[in-house]
């Protein structure tokens, strides 16, 4: 068996878990199954024996951190404050290394996307290109009514209808290189654009600029940005994790900034630790410290730079809304606070609470593909709770979500708009406009 | 140890192939309960779904000398459901039904496998209360509590769990099922032989159902924090309060150390720079809960606190409530490992108890983080340690020593609520005295001849 990382590690990172039990509640998968193994301490009991030689990295082994969502659930009910995302991000890398996922498809797969796609923003949007032109002129529906899909491998059945409507325009098309507030500017901030935001919502990172600059800030969006590198930590690649770690840094010197802006859950979880990631690189380590200080999500930073309340609502009559959380953006990053805090600044808007808000939706990355009954089962769940709290709006601080949130409301038959707390604050001032030129 | 095939087979003819478990990664994660530094593998875990598959699993263990381990959900503190080297764990987990709750009886009847919190959530929704509250309450199952006869938070007011266990059904060692106690108020038929199951750690039997006393729940709460600079203080407001004749259901003690860790993780505004915080919970009517909560702020004054400060809501009590259910896991912040202790004397005795230990602990250079149930005298001292550090690890097992020494010389006990199990066994006999230790091994041979049940656990 080739080396395993958790063998080199920090063992007092995995002794922390002192395996007391109060992360078991709220961990979805112990939820569905009751069994130990899947569950936030069985699985560090594992990698803890894998540390100890007392097991390989075996299929098994990988097929429960196949298994795990990632939703760091556990790490905000962890009293003992162990670093689940991080033993996790080593078990899964430590399961590439030594091939315990077996299959040539599998290894296909991850070379087109970790090791081509989502390093080559270009090539990226080259294929949302394809894959809006196939959406447009019809042959997605040609093609579904075809049947010529069942002779498609069947994970890649599975995600054709999942397959996101692509933006007609991506960033770069609605966002200029840098934008400026007509008052003299209070920040200078960057904005970071995302893959998936970028191709499917790209009027989030619209709206995200529009309010920022609503608030005083300069935002600075270059036109080609490279992924964040989250999806390759998550999924066992390091190495590349760290190559987009430093051309993030190269592109957004952190010092320039006030402020290094994500809209998105999941990118913000993994932006914000750059830190750590590069901590062994001389030449990168202190600029990424810095740029860890620096990087906020988009509602952290609106609330500590005091947001400007709209004048207007985003609405014509009095709506309800609700809010779910990303569990990269209230686990990951423990911002819960602030998207509340933004939705409750919309006049005419009443704000109730979702019922297990920071549950997890299923989404997590590529769950909907990996473990698709589970993620199935999650999505029902809160699509009910979402259904039962009677709003017609949901926010959504994620583009994994805001799509697995969409597709469930739909599925379910519920007429439920899903939006990101951003585009309903940048729809408001928006309004208000209209309103002061009528 | 891997389970010979043939002997998985019976398990599996007898609960299903899906509910035994026999992979080194199903059932690693079943090598350890909530206590730390301790794990030892099974060598199978098996999830019955019923008292009679209890039972042919138990009659098919003694046939083949099997060792039966029984566990709910892990959350033990005293090392009660860790697996005997190669036992075979009798996992009550997926038995998790409430099974029937009769609000004019004040009663409910339930599975072993449901979890604390969701009984006390089933009685609230009648109006109605189950108040022991273990820290691990979120999880740990009532099979569990039971077994272990656990306490909590509300002890001083409503007592722990044996004050609310009305009957038990029991799968004994031979496969016979039995059932003790009934729904009845009074009952003094025959020998309390419940009473003997309830805190048995899993020596004794298995209990497959479990018959509850609710309570009304209380109209109103009141909780408070009262700082101070000296420990001796807050034991002393303790000692007073109750003195003065005042029951309030909450008299928590944590030290410096510990509510540092407590609010380092849960920043509900724990102070953090006084020697001791006193978290104070009255409940009741409301008029008697507005009563007692000045006059306990008084005393805590009286009594030297710095400053007292009241809870201004609901949220902000069940928030202060939870965060210190968290205490014990939230000083494994500090060091690697954590070696929970649950020692309880008479409550006069707590001020020289509490300052026995941070004495101790300097005078060996250890780390202790102190906190506890001070209204029921009921101390967890927590060592922050290194179990791979052996010098460090003989120098805490010896102030360990010490203390149970010293609790033994001033009446108390080596523990108030988290059972013997195999952290706490060294001191027993010492505690009981040898005939009244001597008695405990009869009864368990006369159950248990074969030995099977939890071998090793309370006593060798």
């Amino acid at each position: 068996m080739a080396g395993a990382t958790l063998r080199t590690i920090d063992y007092s990172v995995l002794q922390q878990c002192m395996h007391c039990g109060m992360c078991l509640p709220t961990c979805p998968t112990y939820d569905q199954t009751r069994l130990e193994r899947n569950s936030p301490r069985g699985r560090i009991a594992l990698m803890r024996a894998v540390a100890d030689g007392a097991l390989d990295v075996t299929p098994e082994f990988a097929a429960e951190m196949s298994y795990c969502l990632g939703c760091l659930a556990c790490q905000t009910a962890c009293p003992a404050g162990v670093n689940y995302a991080e033993l996790f991000e080593t078990a899964r890398s430590d399961i590439e290394l030594n091939g315990a996922h077996r299959g040539f498809t599998r290894r296909f797969w991850r070379a087109v996307t970790l090791g081509f796609l989502f390093m080559r923003p270009r090539a990226l949007r080259l294929l949302g290109r394809a894959a809006r032109v196939y959406q447009r002129i019809g042959l997605e529906a040609f093609v579904r009514r075809s049947g010529v899909l069942r002779l498609a491998p069947p994970a890649l059945r599975r995600l054709e209808p999942q397959t996101p409507r692509i933006a007609p325009r991506f960033s770069d098309a609605l966002i200029k290189a840098q934008e400026q507030p007509a008052a003299p500017p209070r920040y200078r901030v960057a904005m970071l654009t995302g893959c998936v935001q970028d191709l499917v919502f790209s009027d989030v990172n619209r709206d995200t600029v529009d309010v920022l600059v609503a608030n005083g800030c300069t935002v600075d969006t270059p036109p080609v940005q490279p992924c964040c590198g989250s999806l390759h930590a998550h999924n066992g690649d390091v190495r590349r994790a760290r190559t987009l770690a430093r051309r993030m840094i190269d592109l957004f010197p952190p010092d320039r900034y006030d402020a290094i802006v994500s809209n998105a859950g999941g990118c913000g979880s993994h932006l914000r630790h750059y830190g750590p990631l590069l901590a062994h690189d001389a030449r990168y380590r202190d600029r990424a410290r810095l740029w860890d200080t620096r990087l906020r999500d988009v509602h952290e930073w609106l609330v500590e730079i005091g947001c400007r309340p709209p004048q207007a609502s985003p609405f014509s009559g009095q709506t309800t809304i609700t809010y779910h959380e990303s569990c990269h953006l209230v686990h990951g990053q423990k911002v819960a606070r602030q998207p509340r805090a933004l939705l409750k600044l919309l006049p005419g808007v009443s704000l109730v609470e979702l019922a297990e808000s920071s549950w997890c939706c299923g989404a997590a990355g590529i769950y909907t593909i990996t473990q698709p009954e589970q993620a199935e089962r999650l999505l029902g769940r809160k699509t009910a709770n979402v259904m039962s709290t009677g709003a017609s709006w949901v926010a959504t601080a994620n583009p994994g979500c805001q799509l697995q949130v969409a597709r469930g409301l739909d599925a379910a038959g519920a007429d439920i708009n899903v939006a990101h707390p951003v585009s309903l604050l940048a729809r408001a001032y928006r309004r208000e406009q209209s309103a002061s030129v009528q | 140890m891997p389970l010979p095939k043939a002997v998985a087979d019976g398990f599996t003819t007898i609960v299903g192939a899906q509910s035994v478990l026999t992979k080194p990664e199903d059932i690693i994660p079943y090598s350890f309960d909530g206590t730390a530094a301790l794990r030892q593998m099974p060598s199978a875990v098996i999830f019955p779904h019923t008292a009679e598959d209890v039972s042919r699993c138990l009659k098919f263990a003694v046939a083949h000398a099997l060792p039966i381990v029984t566990r709910g959900s892990g959350t033990g503190l005293s090392g009660g459901s860790v697996p005997s080297d190669g036992s075979v764990v009798l996992c009550l987990a997926h038995m998790s039904k409430i099974l029937d709750i009769d609000p004019r009886n004040l009663v409910l009847r339930t599975q072993p496998g449901v979890t604390t919190l969701a009984i006390d959530e089933a009685a609230s929704r009648h109006g109605l209360f189950y108040p022991p509250d273990p820290g691990s309450m979120r999880i740990s199952s009532i099979g569990g509590n039971v077994a272990e006869n656990s306490g909590g938070l509300r002890g001083l007011k409503y007592g722990v769990t044996r004050d609310y266990v009305m009957a038990l059904e029991v799968v004994l060692p031979d496969g016979r099922i039995a059932r003790f106690g009934s729904a009845c108020v009074k009952d003094v038929a025959g020998y309390s032989m419940k009473d003997l199951f309830i805190g048995s750690e899993g020596t004794l039997g298995v209990i497959t159902e479990i018959l509850l006393k609710l309570v009304p729940r209380p109209l109103a709460r009141q909780t408070m924090l009262a700082l101070y600079e000296r420990i001796e203080d807050a034991a002393e407001t303790v000692s007073a309060i109750i003195a003065a004749r005042i029951i309030p259901c909450t008299l928590e003690f944590l030290d410096q150390t510990t509510a540092i860790c407590v609010e380092e993780f849960a920043h509900v505004g724990l102070p953090t720079d006084c020697a001791a915080v006193l978290l104070m919970e009255t409940d009741g009517h409301p008029a008697a809960v507005a009563d007692e909560a000045a006059r306990m702020a008084e005393i805590a004054r009286a009594k030297g606190a710095r400053d007292v400060r009241l809870a201004q809501d609901e949220a902000e009590a069940l928030a202060l409530a939870s965060a210190r259910r968290n205490a014990f896991s939230a000083l494994a912040r500090r060091r690697p490992t954590t070696i929970l202790e649950d020692f309880t004397v008479p409550r006069s005795e707590l001020a020289t108890m509490v300052t026995f230990i941070a004495e101790t602990a300097r005078a060996a250079g250890l780390q202790v983080g102190t906190f506890g149930h001070m209204g029921d005298g009921n101390l967890h001292p927590t060592f922050l340690t290194d179990e791979r550090d052996t010098a460090e690890m003989a120098r805490v097992h010896h102030a360990l020593d010490l203390i149970a020494k010293k609790t033994l010389e001033l009446g108390g006990t080596i523990t108030g609520e988290h059972g013997v199990g195999l952290a706490k066994k060294a001191w027993l006999r010492q505690q009981m005295g040898d005939s009244s230790f001597e008695v405990m091994k009869q009864i368990k041979q006369v159950l248990d001849p074969t030995g099977l049940l939890n071998p090793g656990k309370i006593f060798d």
